[in-house]
């Protein structure tokens, strides 16, 4: 029989405490929040899954969910294909490239809650460079009164404000490609598309799965800049799953619900990590792999 | 299959003013059609610059490249037709190895039932075939290489076939076969082929000619007996072999020419090396001789190494700073001198070779070949 060595435990101890004081002891009174209702700090009643049916039958989260859902997608069906095109369009050496790398980051350092009052008044009709453009072009631009201007704008803004977070992801991608690979494709006469489709695509694979994975996240998070451009209006057409989250726990105190909500929030972003992740790992181990499974 | 004539120099920086400055100087050469030429030289001495001249993917800042010819300095590489494999296995990820090996192919539009006969015959050369639906990106590193090479041997309409140090990442059991198997395809295919190489035996196993090269400078181009027999350049003699040749200082005057204060050669002999300051000799040529005998010098043993079937002797000889090195065959009665020995070394015969300004000094119609020994042109 093997000798088995139990102190090796005591080695990721450390660990273990960190990963409970940071996240299992937080999640556990979320999950006990979410159980009971706390009427008063001394009056609780322990009730169930009820919290969690209510909140699942609830018209405005499934609404904000959806419009959750749209508006994750369209960020990544924009600002990948957009920041790939970017970092292919971008010099690769030179001071143009140090020139470039440096106004391509800007909109990364800029604060979240600034860049929700910088387009706040870009988008005015009245003084903002956007908004009076858009206007002069004809179109009745209004994001404070019109849902479907309100959604756009807060979409071009996030836009805006993380293309250049996948672009920076893929520059440094495709640098990391060898000379070798450009000179092979050169000499066996491939066109421009066949060396983005089978080398520049297929090295940036690594990079691109961190840059979906980073921007659905984060989208699917999205707080800030609304909360601040659109304040989730008009109407209800701007407010995205974490401020009606924030509402509901911060606003009217509902701790139970939120708290239910949070759980369901944070599995859907669970599950549809794993998802695209695992995809993504699929599509890169190709088509063989998909016709034998 | 191209002749390929080279007029050219090369330099990176914009405006090279010293020969420090050029990563190629300027020269010559000719590649036959069909030929199988190998560049050998040290890391560093431009080679690698050369062969991506050939190939286009560098323009060279000076001169020409002529294929069969016609000038195409200006062109791409796919308008040279030329096909290349580089130092470390260049594969794409994505394909299988049929389609990495078709892409050449089918980027040039060839009909899909000619593509699959050409990709089944270099995959059988290369032994291949049993992987050929295999993931590319799955296989060893070796593997990854032969399909690079796969993929440069599989257009028949190549102008040349230009190889980086190709077999770099093999194993060197590999390695054999994988050249035997170039020196194979060369023979079936008789295509013109360049071959890149810092490693002697692999440049004179597979080339019929080497170009030598150090600093930018192509010093001599020949076959392997040439280049170990008559080294044009002491670069060439102590660059090739192993060890390299022996080169000890000498003093020529119209009275004869002496090494180590020992005359070596009378009156008469040394006017064909007028103003010789070097003797060349190659270890496997020194011999151990009767003291004070015509053309030998005094030395001591300093170190002797049993390399298997036959000694190597070093010895010092006074006034001559490397130790001068002696293969010694161990058959026959004869005694290998231990350190501390006094011998006689003979240096003169006729493998002896004799040097002015580092160049050979010509003793017949061979040596003064002019197409054996690579042309400068002067610097444009």
């Amino acid at each position: 029989m093997k000798p088995v060595n139990q102190k090796a435990w005591f080695l990721i101890l450390p660990v273990v405490l960190c990963v409970a004081f940071s996240a299992v002891l937080p999640l556990m009174t979320v999950v006990n929040y979410s159980v009971q209702d706390i009427i008063s700090p001394e009056r609780r009643v322990f009730v169930g899954t009820d919290w969690f049916k209510s909140v699942m039958r609830d018209d405005d989260l499934q609404g904000a969910l959806l419009r959750q859902i749209g508006f994750s997608l369209a960020v990544l069906l924009i600002e990948i294909p957009l920041g790939i095109a970017l970092a292919l369009a971008m010099p690769a050496r030179g001071w143009k490239a140090s020139a470039v790398l440096v106004i391509v980051a800007i909109s990364l350092l800029i604060p979240w809650n600034v860049v929700g009052t910088i387009w706040q008044i870009f988008g005015r009709t009245d003084i903002g460079l956007l908004g009076a453009a858009v206007h002069a072009l004809g179109f009745d631009y209004d994001y404070t009164g019109n849902p479907t201007h309100a959604w756009l704008t807060v979409l071009v803004m996030d836009v805006w404000h993380w293309t250049p977070l996948v672009a920076l992801l893929c520059y440094a991608g495709l640098r990391a490609i060898p000379d070798a690979y450009y000179q092979a494709a050169s000499i066996d006469g491939a066109t421009k598309f066949a060396v983005f489709r089978y080398i520049q695509l297929p090295k940036l694979r690594g990079v691109l799965m961190i840059a979906v994975l980073l921007r659905f996240m984060d989208s699917f998070m999205i707080y800030t800049e609304p909360f601040v451009l659109t304040g989730g209006g008009p109407g209800n057409s701007t407010t995205f799953l974490s401020q009606y989250l924030t509402q509901k726990a911060v606003g009217q105190f509902d701790l139970g619900p939120a708290a239910a909500f949070s759980l369901i929030y944070f599995l859907i972003i669970l599950l549809l990590c794993f998802v695209l992740y695992n995809w993504m790992q699929r599509v890169g181990r190709g088509a063989d792999a998909a016709q034998e499974g | 299959m191209a002749r390929i004539d080279l007029d050219l120099a090369h330099a990176y920086k914009p405006n090279p003013r010293s020969d420090d400055d050029y990563a190629l100087l300027p020269l010559r050469m000719t590649f036959e059609a069909g030929g199988a030429y190998a560049l050998l030289g040290p890391s560093g001495c431009g080679k690698t610059t050369l062969l991506n001249i050939v190939s286009g993917l560098v323009k060279p800042s000076h001169g020409n490249v002529k294929f069969d010819g016609v000038d195409v300095t200006a062109r791409t590489p796919q308008q040279r037709n030329i096909a290349q494999v580089f130092q470390f296995p260049v594969i794409y990820d994505t394909m299988t190895v049929a389609e990495n090996l078709a892409f050449p192919l089918r980027n040039r539009g060839l009909p899909t039932e000619r593509i699959r006969q050409r990709v089944g015959r270099i995959a059988e050369m290369l032994e291949l075939s049993g992987q050929l639906d295999a993931r590319a990106a799955n296989l060893a590193a070796d593997a990854k290489q032969k399909i690079s090479l796969g993929r440069g041997l599989v257009r028949e309409d190549v102008s040349a076939v230009l190889f980086d140090e190709p077999l770099t990442v093999i194993d060197p059991h590999l390695k054999w076969q994988l050249r035997r198997k170039l020196k194979q395809i060369h023979h079936e295919l008789r295509l013109t082929l360049v071959y890149v190489t810092h490693d002697q035996v692999e440049a004179l196993t597979f080339a019929d000619q080497v170009v030598v090269m150090t600093r930018g400078r192509a010093v001599q181009i020949g076959t392997a007996p040439e280049l170990f027999e008559r080294p044009q350049h002491t670069f060439v003699g102590h660059f090739i072999g192993s060890p390299g040749m022996n080169f000890l200082p000498a003093t020529w005057s119209e009275a004869g020419l002496s090494v180590a204060g020992r005359t070596v050669l009378g009156a008469a002999q040394a006017r064909a090396v007028a103003g010789a300051t070097i003797l060349g000799i190659r270890p496997e040529y020194v011999a151990l001789s009767e003291p004070g005998a015509p053309g030998s010098v005094p030395g001591v043993v300093t170190q002797a190494q049993d390399i298997g079937t036959y000694w190597l002797v070093s010895a010092k000889v006074e006034g001559v700073e490397a130790p001068v090195r002696a293969r010694i065959s161990t058959n026959g009665h004869r005694t290998v001198p231990a350190p501390g020995d006094a011998v006689s070394l003979a240096l003169v015969g006729s493998h002896t070779c004799f040097y002015k300004d580092e160049t050979l000094i010509p003793r017949d119609a061979s040596d003064a070949d002019p197409a054996r020994a690579v042309q400068e042109a002067s610097p444009t």
